[in-house]
């Protein structure tokens, strides 16, 4: 009999053991998740912030680029780039056959006459001169000197031929390979050349999409959580309005962008692709989300404030608008960053009205097409190219630590200057 | 031009609240007792200023190119022209009049576009002068009521009143403009495409509509086997399903652990941390999932002798879970908090341990809740769009093996959508038949999970 029921209490506390360990295993799993994620994004992208250089010496050779004596800033501006381009590069073998001048070519990024041309713009003087130039390196050569491509492949497999790797190879040993900081990931606009694309135009489409978003959802938002927290009569209607807000919140985000495509774009006829038409179909997505968190924070101010304010003479809007909505400030600004933060991660609706387009320009106003940072991310991962992987992983870094930053701000603002009531 | 009356109308509000409070000051140096603050002096007169002048000045710029259309296309209203050739008419003189027509001008056009032109100067001219008169009359009206120091507080206090009023209809009309979008597409494609075809059909190929051209789009024996719903009304609920399956049990799990078993310091760092799970955007959960989870269990698969699609729902299934761990973990968290404290130490008075008194007395009480959180998490499943557009498959399989890969409901309108589309052609009318049944599929699941949550927290309040 005794025996029986220390078995059973035994057995009770072993269930309690198992028990306490699923929950402790469901968190490690958890928590294991979001490290393998930081860590695959942080090793596949860390790479995209350098950039590999081939240093080629070039003769500017008046003679091939049609220049005159004397050539003034006009003419050095026009002169002809291809042809001192395309023999420094053949001159990096000089045995080279057609073929192989062809592959040398190929080498650098399609941009090498462009940088050579602003070498000669910075220094005129050089006209007749060689000097080694930093040519930016073709993806793939980038992607070989980073040690992300498998050089093993049979040679029909790969797109660097077994003549460039020796060739670049040689360029190693001779230390005429640099890799440097990758300035233009930041200052290009979008490209179909690995080694050029950049982020500059998707960042500012998402900085004039947010923009946009603040400026109608913030305000919006904030009135109508002043009337429904402070003036509102309990009735029906408001009931109604309650659970609309409360369904919006949970909408799929990609109807948002059906409603953005068949009103925005079909009746409205607004500008496709533009920050404009996503920053307005962004802001209907935040809506909801800001007016709950300035419900919340208008309801966390303690009624003695209003009767203190009543009893000295105020009326109920003078009430509200000098003492109670500035209260509740905190509160509702740290909600509108998580709002802007999630709407600045978004990407579905941002697809259906257009901003997916390619984009090689940087835009100057929320009227210009544009991408941003999250269509951004789908547009270079859908595409096939080795170079763009680390590009993707890297742009990732880049939203996250906007992502981190804004929740870090909310974060602060609530802390700091939040009252807390007693 | 526009945009200079814009200012100017905002620069004689701002001049207008001055001058009003500068006449409430004036007043009361007579002595006289102010019926409100002088600042409301100064709000009646700007309101008055900016508002009427604000609602003709939009109303002008909503008609106005109506209008003129109207006008010009008068001339050419009993030749026999077709609507969509009036259209072209229009376009082109329109183009001409700003000078960027390139075509062959015949002197029709050339008469309207001059036409046009004076037209629109007339337009601009009297718009200023008719915003102008406005403004003075309401001013003088306004200023009038001052002078005669009646009440301002009120009407400016109702004047706000409406405008907090009608911005809390936002809300309201964001859900009109989502079914409005929604419905006509929806009604057209179902002119073309039985109901029963498009619930009950088993083939989804959208592509086949594609090559047909526009003078057989009406024949609806065409796209029989084209629109069947099915295979992806299966693979939405088949993702979802494979999401809940990895997102319930961790969810919960931790949820459980973190409300009862958690110290205060591991309750404070591992909350957060799960919680940025939910913060990171779902294109690079997709972006995770094409390119680590698929072809890791494409090699695992190999390995056992399986084949796996690169493109599996399991992967997208898989990953779209660990998106919804922290929705599940965190509501239930709440909820199991909110749980009374009376209810623990009743079990625990009988001698139950902790886990049973969880398993038998706890989760009972939180069931309503916790199926309330799972209900959001199932939701939100059916509407992740990015995962399954980057990770599982985009042809409509109908399958219930996870290996293989599947198609979703939101997957299929980002299929159809992207790029150009047409209005009026039966593929994108069917993107927003498919948006339709999301939305109300969505709806149903929030309304009976924000009821019940509701429900729950009522009771123990």
């Amino acid at each position: 009999m005794n025996k029986n029921k220390e078995q059973l209490l035994n057995k009770r506390y072993k269930a309690e053991k198992r028990f306490r360990l699923y929950g402790q295993s469901a968190i490690f799993m958890a928590l294991l998740f979001l490290t393998v994620f930081i860590f695959k994004i942080f090793s596949t992208g860390y790479s995209a912030f350098q950039k590999t250089w081939l240093i080629v010496p070039v003769t500017f050779d008046a003679e091939l680029m049609m220049l005159e004596q004397n050539p003034s800033k006009e003419d050095i501006q026009d002169a002809d780039y291809y042809d001192i381009a395309l023999k420094s590069m053949a001159d990096l073998d000089p045995n080279a056959n057609e073929d192989q001048e062809n592959e040398l070519k190929r080498m650098v990024s399609y941009f090498f006459e462009k940088e050579i041309k602003n070498e000669l713009l910075n220094d005129p003087s050089l006209i007749g001169k060689t000097k080694e130039v930093y040519l930016t390196a073709s993806d793939d050569l980038d992607q070989v000197f980073k040690g992300n491509y498998p050089r093993d492949l049979p040679e029909d497999q790969r797109r660097v031929s077994d003549y460039q790797l020796k060739i670049f190879d040689q360029l190693v040993a001779n230390g005429k390979v640099e890799s440097k900081f990758n300035i233009s990931f930041f200052t290009n606009a979008d490209s179909r050349e690995a080694e050029l694309a950049g982020i500059a135009s998707s960042f500012m489409g998402s900085i004039f999409s947010i923009l946009v978003c603040l400026m109608i959802a913030f305000p919006v938002a904030v009135l109508a959580a002043i009337y429904l927290e402070e003036f509102a009569p309990k009735n029906r209607f408001t009931d109604f309005i309650e659970v609309n807000i409360n369904n919006l919140a949970a909408v799929p985000s990609i109807v948002f962008g059906l409603l953005g495509l068949g009103v925005l774009l079909a009746i409205f006829q607004l500008p496709r692709s533009t920050p404009l038409v996503g920053g307005i179909t962004l802001s209907l997505m935040t809506l909801p989300t800001i007016i709950i968190a300035a419900r919340a924070s208008l309801k966390a101010v303690p009624p003695s404030i209003r009767e203190a304010a009543l009893a000295m003479g105020a009326s109920r809007m003078q009430t509200t608008m000098h003492h109670t909505v500035p209260l509740s400030m905190p509160g509702t600004l740290s909600g509108t960053i998580i709002g802007l933060a999630q709407a600045l991660g978004e990407t579905a609706p941002l697809i259906l009205i257009g901003m997916v387009a390619f984009v090689n320009t940087i835009p100057g106003s929320p009227m210009d097409p544009a991408a941003s940072l999250p269509v951004q991310i789908y547009i270079w991962a859908e595409s096939a190219e080795r170079g763009f992987v680390e590009k993707v992983s890297a742009c990732i870094m880049v939203l996250l630590g906007f992502l981190i930053t804004m929740n870090l701000f909310a974060q602060i603002i609530r802390h700091k200057f939040e009252k807390k009531w007693s | 031009m526009n945009l200079i009356l814009f200012t100017f109308i905002v620069l004689l509000g701002f001049t207008s609240y001055y001058f009003g409070r500068k006449k409430a000051y004036s007043i009361q140096s007579t002595k006289k007792r102010l019926t409100a603050l002088p600042q409301f002096y100064g709000y009646y007169l700007a309101i008055w200023c900016a508002i009427p002048a604000f609602i003709i000045f939009s109303l002008w710029a909503i008609f106005e190119p109506t209008i003129v259309k109207l006008l010009i296309l008068s001339d050419y209203s009993n030749q026999g022209y077709l609507d969509d050739e009036l259209n072209l008419i229009y376009e082109k003189t329109k183009a001409l009049s700003r000078g960027q027509f390139t075509g062959e001008i015949t002197p029709f056009i050339k008469a309207s576009a001059e036409k046009y032109l004076s037209l629109r100067s007339i337009a601009q001219s009297s718009k200023a002068v008719i915003v102008l008169s406005i403004i003075i009359a309401s001013v003088a009206y306004a200023y009038k009521r001052i002078s005669s120091n009646s009440r301002t507080r009120e009407p400016v206090e109702k004047f706000l009143n409406a405008v907090l009023f009608t911005a809390s209809l936002a809300a309201i009309l964001t859900t009109v403009g989502i079914v409005f979008s929604l419905i006509f597409q929806t009604i057209d494609f179902f002119k073309v495409i039985p109901l029963f075809d498009f619930v009950f059909g088993t083939h989804w190929y959208p592509a086949k509509a594609f090559v047909r051209d526009s003078s057989e789009a009406l024949d609806p024996t065409m796209y029989s086997d084209t629109f069947g719903a099915v295979p992806i009304f299966a693979g939405t609920f088949f993702i979802a399903f494979i999401a809940m399956c990895v997102a319930i049990p961790i969810g919960l799990m931790s949820g459980i652990y973190l409300a009862e078993y958690a110290s205060y310091k591991v309750r404070q760092y591992a909350k957060p941390l799960i919680e940025i799970l939910a913060g990171i955007p779902t294109v690079v959960y997709g972006f995770f999932a094409a390119l680590t989870v698929g072809p890791f269990l494409k090699e695992l698969g190999t390995s056992m002798g399986l084949e796996v699609s690169a493109e599996s729902a399991l992967a997208a299934g898989g990953v779209m879970g660990i998106m919804i761990i922290p929705f599940i973990s965190s509501l239930s968290d709440d909820v199991i908090t909110s749980v009374p404290q009376s209810l623990r130490d009743g079990s625990y008075a009988m001698g139950a341990t902790k886990s049973e008194t969880i398993k038998r007395v706890i989760f009972p009480a939180a069931l309503p809740g916790i199926v309330g959180s799972i209900l959001l998490g199932v939701s939100r499943a059916i509407g992740e769009t990015m995962i399954v557009v980057m990770a599982s498959g985009l042809a409509a399989n109908l399958t219930l093996n996870p290996l293989e890969s599947t198609s979703t409901i939101t997957a299929q309108i980002v299929v159809i959508l992207i790029g150009d589309q047409a209005f009026g052609d039966p593929k994108t009318q069917a993107a927003f038949a498919l948006g339709m049944s999301l939305f109300l599929v969505t709806l149903c699941l929030n309304i009976v999970a924000l009821r019940v949550v509701k429900k729950y927290r009522e009771k123990y309040e």
